[in-house]
């Protein structure tokens, strides 16, 4: 199974995907989108526009009808999923970071969380052993190893996520909402530790409507509108300059 | 913050309800806060602890001697003292409930037991020797039972007591199921507190019957719907990061001298108890 980018090829290339939960209402309609290796893209859009839906279908959680969607050269098909290799393969270098850092905290301490991805990827014991101190160490949340996430503050439990994806090393970071309900520190951080894996060669996608993590981190974006399509794409710089496209998202407000 | 006691019988649902939440999540912090303390058996590894509550279980199962029990007993509660765990909130913990229940059945033994009298009492009733001792025998049985469990309870973090739990062979998937119940019941109780402030914040005097049932109601259909929710986007996050439906569990449990020690005096002690107790 051939998981390795040949020179100039995109991470991801989305064609005219669309998607549907009840198969009626559409989540996403016609999205076309290339994502570059070692790029940090940003997706922007306001609530409901289908930003996190898309990054699931990008992580190989929901499943669109037709290859529309290809990762490493790969179509993106539960049929392929359903193949140890592949998945095996995909899983090892996708890591999700969800909006809510609940969903993404279900172990019951905070070490057996950062060991849990290596441990189902079948990562030798004294490697686990090793990942997880260098994941505690790197997001500086040692103090925490043995605490329950139900004792652990919004911006712990973020640090804590973020950590449980850095013991699988991926080369792509797919970030949902990743600034949401943090303060202002917190928030500093994280466009650190962001541009930090686009340095490290990593590939980082994050949908936000954050516009000031965009600014600072993001080398392209694409802009969704409430109903639920791409209707631009470019550099932060023009896209964030273009007042009345940010109205249409509803990511800004006309006074 | 805890509600005050008195106010209790006359408060609605929501006061009982938020109270009744901050009891358990006192408690929880509680015990978590005695599991991390340096005493004795806090540094005793999960898995010898296990095996030796299995062990002192058994042994005081077997136990024929009262005097034997007594000292057994009189063991748990020093085993208490040396892990820093305050004997009043101890006693309270296991006799509480051991003397409620166990004392309800073990009660009747002493008046019905054959055996010699050794007081007279109306109705043609006497308590018996053989009757004492029977009760006697059950309630110390099942205290110095109870005191250990809590005992091993108390003193080991509830995410290492899991993982010591394939010592004794008990498979991945329950252990992985106890743990995410464990983890997701405190955020529910969390919720289940926000709902309850938030009505109590809008409550401007006590709710009827039915108002109240209607709350009850919306609440649970509220949580039914945030679980379903929850558990779907749960397992999505355990897909995302490898897992495909045959869970994996890891420790790094290490005997040191101290469980040597431990496994070695436990060995002494409960030797000596069977024998003796015979």
């Amino acid at each position: 199974m051939a998981f390795e980018l040949a020179e100039n090829q995109p991470v991801y290339e989305v064609t005219n995907l669309g998607f549907s939960y009840d198969g009626q209402t559409p989540a996403l309609e016609a999205i076309d989108m290339i994502v570059h290796p070692h790029e940090i893209l940003a997706i922007v859009g306001s609530n409901g526009s289908g930003k996190s839906t898309l990054l699931k279908i990008l992580d190989g959680l929901y499943f669109p009808t037709g290859d529309t969607v290809k990762a490493f050269g790969q179509i993106l098909s539960e049929q392929a999923f359903r193949d140890d290799v592949f998945n095996f393969e995909f899983r090892k270098r996708v890591g999700f970071i969800f909006q809510d850092s609940d969903v993404q905290l279900f172990m019951p301490s905070v070490w057996d969380e950062i060991a849990f991805g290596p441990l189902q990827l079948g990562v030798e014991k004294q490697e686990i052993v090793s990942r997880v101190e260098r994941a505690l160490n790197e997001l500086n949340i040692a103090k925490l190893r043995d605490r329950a996430p139900h004792q652990l503050s919004g911006g712990e439990k973020k640090l804590v996520a973020l950590a449980s994806v850095v013991s699988l090393a991926p080369e792509v970071w797919l970030m949902d909402e990743p600034s949401a309900g943090l303060d202002p520190r917190s928030a500093s951080w994280l466009k650190g530790f962001i541009s930090a894996q686009a340095q490290a060669k990593k590939t980082v996608v994050i949908s936000t409507h954050d516009l000031s993590l965009v600014e600072a981190v993001a080398n392209r974006v694409y802009v969704m509108d409430e109903n639920h399509r791409v209707i631009a794409e470019g550099s932060p710089e023009v896209i964030l300059s273009d007042r009345s496209l940010l109205i249409q998202a509803n990511l800004c407000v006309n006074k | 913050m805890k509600q005050p006691l008195k106010s209790r019988n006359r408060s609605g649902i929501i006061e009982r309800t938020l109270t009744d939440i901050n009891n358990t999540l006192e408690q929880s912090v509680f015990a978590e806060k005695i599991s991390r303390r340096g005493g004795l058996l806090q540094v005793v590894d999960p898995r010898i602890k296990l095996i030796s509550m299995i062990v002192f279980l058994l042994t005081v199962g077997l136990t024929r001697q009262l005097a034997v029990l007594g000292i057994l007993c009189a063991f748990t509660f020093l085993l208490a003292a040396l892990s820093a765990i305050p004997i009043g909130f101890f006693i309270k913990r296991v006799w509480g409930f051991v003397l409620l229940f166990t004392g309800i059945i073990a009660l009747p033994a002493i008046f019905i037991t054959p055996g010699p009298a050794i007081a007279d009492l109306p109705f043609g009733l006497s308590v018996t020797k053989t009757g004492v001792q029977t009760a006697l025998f059950l309630i110390l049985r099942s205290g110095t039972s109870v005191s250990f469990t809590i005992l091993t309870i108390l003193t080991t973090p509830w995410a290492d007591l899991l993982k010591a739990l394939g010592v004794l062979r008990v498979p991945d998937v329950p252990i992985l199921i106890l743990g995410m119940t464990y983890r997701y019941i405190h955020l529910f109780l969390h919720l289940t507190d926000e709902m309850f402030l938030s009505r109590k914040s809008r409550t401007l005097r006590k709710l009827s019957g039915k108002e109240e049932r209607r709350l009850v109601g919306e609440v649970a259909s509220h949580l039914l719907g945030k679980s379903l929710h929850l558990s779907s986007e749960v397992y999505l996050a355990m897909e995302s990061r490898g897992y495909r439906g045959y869970p994996k569990t890891i420790n790094v449990f290490q005997i040191r001298w101290v469980d040597w020690c431990y496994s070695g005096a436990m060995l002494a002690i409960l030797s000596a108890a069977l024998w003796f107790g015979k």
